[in-house]
Order: C-alpha cells, then sequence, then structure tokens
C-alpha cells in the first residue's frame, strides 16, 4: 500500500518525463525487440568478419530458409500465448501434417486438394484443443501436452513407422525456388506473417486477444465473444503449424513422422525472446520473426564454427533466460517498483 | 417517474437470503450512497442491475420500463454502466483501446476489410480526457503505467463516453490516495451535472457524505434508511449501518 501511493506521487511528479519516455519507446519498438534485434545483427558482424563462409549467398539462403519454417511456427503459436494460453502440439502437427499431406498425394490426390485437406486437418486441431480448453476446462498446458504425444503417435500410424516417399516434382521445385533471390519459404513466411501481424494489430479479433490475455475478466464484461477469441487462436496456431509442416515435407521431399521433434519449444522461445509474455497480453508477429532469426543465426553460427551442438543447446538456454530477465527488469524500472 | 426504480427484489443463495425485498428509486442527474457493513448485500444489489445476477422476484424499472437483464452486455446496452472496485481495465491496452473495448469504430482498409478505426478512437479519447481534466498524459498510454486514480478516471471516462443513463461505481476510491480521491468525487458529481444517475458504494462516510446527493443504509439484505445528505451524520448513519437503530425500535 505504502509502495503504491509513494508511486502515485512519483508518477505524478514525473509526469512530462514519463510521457516523453513512453513516446519515445513508441518510436523505437519495443526495448526487448530491439536489444534482441540488435544482438543478431552483432552475431551476424562478428560471424561475417570472422568467418568466410558466413556472409555467402548460399548461407544467407540457408539462413532464410531455416527461419521461415521456424517462425511461420512461432507466429502460430504466439497466438495462444497471447490469450494466457499455450500450444504444445505443435511440433507433433508439423509431423502429422508432413505425412498426411504426403500420403494423400502418394495415393493420387491433387496437390491442391491434398493441401486443402491437410488445412481442414489443422482446421479441426485447432478446434478440438480449443474445445478441450473452453468448454471441458483442462489447462491448455495438459491438453496441448497430450497432444504432443498423440499426433506424434498419429503421424507414425499414418506412415505405418517409416518416411511416406514419392511426392510429385512440382512440391520440390517450389520449395527450393527463388524470386528476386529470396527462398520462395521465405515469401511464405513474409506473406503468412504479414496477415497474422494485420489481424493482431488492425482488427477487433486481435485486439480482443490482447485484452483477454491482458485481463479476462474486463474482457468478458466489455462483451467480448470468449469463445470465439479461443478457437480463432487454438485453430490458428494448428493451421499454421500445419502450413509449415507442408512447407518441411516439400523441403526434404518426404512425409516424415520425426519431424519437427521439439519444434514447439523453438517456437515458443522465439516468441518469448521476441517480447511475448507467457501471461498473456504481449507479443508481436516482428518480434517473434526478430526472436525466430537470432536462434536461426546461432545454430548457422555454431555450424560454421564446428561447435559442439550440445553446447548451442546451452547457450539457447541461458539467452531464453537472459532475455526474459532482462525485459522484466526494463519493464519494473518502467512502472516505477524498485 | 423516477430514472431507475427497485422493488420488492428478492435473492437467496442457497440458504442464505442475501437480499429481502429491496426498494430503492434513482433519480438523473443525483449521486446515491449506498452504505453498509460487509455482507450487508451492497455487491448483490448492483449485480442485479448491471446484469451480474438474476432475481428471484421483484422488479427493476429503468426510465418506467420494465427491465430484466440476462448479462451486463444488455445491462450496458441499455445505457446502464458498471465501474467496478477492480476497475477490469486491460493493462497492455491503451486507455483509448479501454474506453473502446468491445465497442471499436470500424473503417473499411482499402474500401474492404473491417478494421479498428484507431484514429478516430486516438482522436474521440483525447477530447474526452481532455474534457474530464484527470491527468491522464496521452490516449495512446498503456494502462499499465496508469496510477489508480488514473485508471479510475480512464474507467470512468468510459461510461461518460458511452451517455450512460446509470453509472454504478463499487468503491471506487478502495485502493487510492488521499488527493486521487478527490478527483473521483469531482468526477462522480460532474457525472452526475450531466444528468446521469449515480449510485455510488463505498464504505467511507466522510466521503459519502461529500459526494452523495442522498444517501441509502442497507442492513441485512434490506435498505433500512433513505435520507438527503445534508439531514443526517456519519452517527446517524452508523447506527443504522450496524443494526443499532432497529433493535431499538424493537425494544421500544
Amino acid at each position: 500500500m505504502a509502495a503504491h501511493d509513494a508511486n502515485l506521487s512519483l508518477g505524478r511528479r514525473m509526469k512530462a518525463p514519463a510521457a516523453t519516455r513512453t513516446r519515445h519507446l513508441r518510436k523505437w519498438g519495443l526495448p526487448v525487440e530491439t536489444l534482441v534485434l540488435g544482438l543478431t545483427l552483432a552475431l551476424w558482424i562478428v560471424m561475417a568478419l570472422t568467418t568466410s563462409t558466413f556472409l555467402t549467398a548460399n548461407n544467407l539462403v540457408n539462413i532464410l530458409r531455416q527461419v521461415s519454417i521456424d517462425s511461420i511456427i512461432a507466429f502460430g503459436v504466439l497466438f495462444p500465448i497471447l490469450i494466457r494460453g499455450i500450444d504444445l502440439s505443435v511440433g507433433s502437427v508439423v509431423a502429422l501434417s508432413g505425412v498426411v499431406c504426403a500420403t494423400l498425394l502418394t495415393a493420387g490426390l491433387p496437390i491442391p486438394l491434398a493441401i486443402g485437406v491437410t488445412l481442414l486437418l489443422g482446421v479441426a486441431i485447432g478446434s478440438l484443443n480449443a474445445f478441450a480448453v473452453y468448454r471441458l476446462g483442462i489447462p491448455a498446458f495438459i491438453i496441448t501436452l497430450a497432444g504432443l504425444q498423440a499426433f506424434r503417435g498419429g503421424a507414425f500410424l499414418v506412415s505405418d513407422g517409416t518416411s511416406v516417399f514419392g511426392l510429385p516434382k512440382a512440391l520440390s521445385t517450389f520449395a527450393r525456388a527463388e524470386w528476386l533471390g529470396i527462398p520462395s519459404l521465405f515469401w511464405s513466411m513474409l506473406v503468412i506473417g504479414l496477415v497474422l501481424h494485420f489481424i493482431l494489430s488492425r482488427t477487433r479479433t486481435g485486439r480482443y486477444m490482447v485484452a483477454m490475455g491482458s485481463n479476462h475478466e474486463s474482457a468478458r464484461r466489455a462483451g467480448i465473444n470468449i469463445k470465439r477469441i479461443v478457437f480463432f487462436a487454438y485453430i490458428i496456431s494448428s493451421v499454421t503449424a500445419c502450413i509449415a509442416g507442408m512447407l518441411l515435407m516439400a523441403r526434404m521431399s518426404i512425409g516424415s513422422p520425426t519431424a519437427g521433434v521439439a519444434y514447439e519449444l523453438n517456437a515458443i522461445a522465439a516468441a518469448v525472446v521476441g517480447g511475448a509474455s507467457l501471461f498473456g497480453g504481449r507479443g508481436s508477429v516482428l518480434g517473434t520473426f526478430i526472436g525466430a532469426l537470432l536462434f536461426a543465426t546461432i545454430a548457422n553460427a555454431a555450424n560454421l564454427l564446428g561447435i559442439d551442438s550440445f553446447w548451442q543447446m546451452v547457450a539457447t538456454g541461458v539467452l531464453i533466460a537472459a532475455v526474459v530477465y532482462v525485459d522484466n527488469l526494463h519493464k519494473r524500472r518502467q512502472s516505477g517498483v524498485k | 417517474m423516477s430514472l431507475l426504480e427497485v422493488r420488492e427484489l428478492k435473492k437467496r443463495f442457497g440458504a442464505v437470503e442475501v437480499l429481502c425485498g429491496v426498494d430503492l428509486a434513482l433519480e438523473a442527474g443525483e449521486v446515491l450512497a449506498v452504505v453498509g457493513d460487509n455482507g450487508a448485500g451492497k455487491s448483490t444489489l448492483i449485480k442485479h442491475i448491471s446484469g451480474v445476477y438474476r432475481r428471484d422476484s421483484g422488479d427493476i424499472a429503468l426510465s418506467g420500463e420494465a427491465v430484466s437483464f440476462d448479462s451486463p452486455k444488455e445491462a450496458r446496452r441499455a445505457g446502464i454502466e458498471t465501474v467496478y472496485q477492480d476497475l477490469a481495465l486491460a493493462d497492455e491496452l491503451s486507455v483509448g483501446a479501454n474506453i473502446f473495448l468491445g465497442r471499436e469504430p470500424i473503417r473499411r482498409w482499402l474500401g474492404l476489410l473491417p478494421v479498428i478505426d484507431r484514429g478516430r478512437i486516438q482522436q474521440e479519447t483525447q477530447r474526452l480526457i481532455d474534457s474530464i481534466e484527470s491527468h491522464i498524459p496521452d490516449g495512446a498510454t498503456t494502462v499499465a503505467g496508469l496510477s489508480g486514480g488514473q485508471r479510475q478516471a480512464v474507467a470512468i471516462a468510459r461510461a461518460l463516453y458511452w451517455d450512460a443513463k446509470v453509472v454504478i461505481l463499487d468503491e471506487p476510491t478502495a485502493a487510492l490516495a488521499v488527493m486521487e480521491r478527490e478527483n473521483v468525487i469531482k468526477l462522480s458529481r460532474m457525472l452526475a451535472a450531466k444528468g446521469v444517475g449515480v449510485i455510488y458504494i463505498g464504505h467511507n462516510l466522510v466521503e459519502i457524505l461529500e459526494v452523495a446527493d442522498r444517501i441509502a443504509v442497507m442492513y441485512r439484505g434490506r435498505i433500512v434508511h433513505v435520507t438527503r445528505s445534508e439531514e443526517t451524520t456519519q452517527e446517524e448513519l452508523i447506527k443504522y449501518m450496524t443494526g443499532y437503530s432497529e433493535r431499538q425500535e424493537n425494544a421500544a
């Protein structure tokens, strides 16, 4: 209480500077995103100066390809996170959608139809998660953890435990294609990212997700259709995972039941490092992309430098903890709590 | 005809009768304070008016017409706004986004896609916060950075903007510093001056006597006393709140 009161008087005295500061921050974007972007750029500069292999067209295109699929999954996962939920099933959905689409294609279904059916599968999985969370009251963490197991199992069942070969040539041609020197996968990511960014920042649905994650009760009292928002968030998450699964399938030319293991954790890490809060209400598509770019850069750098991939995992973990800590520190300072 | 009339309102939760026949009339342009000890039924009463609870029996009439709300949303549409004790603002959204939450003006992007008209929200919000002189720096600030009093002002501004007929303020100063209390009292009077009927729930009798035109005292699920604030004292109010005067009457 005393701290609260002190806060008030502090706020009044510092009113003008506080206002300028917010304007300043808005102009330069969220601090944590700027920090992560700075880290990424620093890593790029160091790598460009110390190795001859990093700054080659081939390697950069490789990073872009890698970051594309990671980002698409992370964009999707951002939506449940925004409403204070989570989706741990996306890695398994990547595998399931890959083998389902591949199986349909090898059975002779035309490409658009196979893609359509796989997307519908995504809608169904998302609806199932949302139903469990909204109607049955199962915590998102638990139901999507169950999904992580079940959909992986489903992927093995559909593919009979092996990879599905013999995909149409057009798919791998697409996955390798470049327009204006930029890989088609990256273009796909851009389109999906822009659409999701648009939804989040410009539409009522996007605003209601932030409102709901920020204060569930205020959203309910404002007359927001909570059910619709919950379904929307989980369907977005599953459908983007399906899109990523099909892109990965196209890139590898196989539908593999072991694809996408632990991708859900990378996706969540990218969103969180990019400024999303696991307590809901905070996060952006751009920040998530920057987060994914940092992780893709670290993986690529470690690869080029021949650093043990175990160290890479340790570094990633430390980084997540550090970034979230710095972000919290900043937020606490901003709100005046010492 | 009163703006809002409550007649013989009854509500029972299991074995407990929380409201045992409440009668209340609210006029346009007045601040009516409802006071009472914890558990007297104040919150339950206002939750019936704001559409959160459904009554067992009794009538509620708004501008002479009988109403029965199934949800807070319906009550809101009829012109009854509630500013809750916990304020119910979304921290991560801006002041403007909170004021317009659930009722965003929409424009067509490229003549096609429905998007939130952010320009209009920004404009209207600025005009609104200028008009209530509440020291909110900027309509685009997120609510997370505001003080308790500023948040209260945002919540009241929301009611003001949407042309509410009735505004219910549930313990609006409960978490505020002394200086900010004055501001809330000023805002409540401003609402009344605009012809809004204000129901003011509170604990602090000094404050109640300052803000209210009339005061209704609740005791054990009934309104036991209604008075003009200039015709009463703290001591008298406390007698009714604690049931002391009722016991006196019974004894007599």
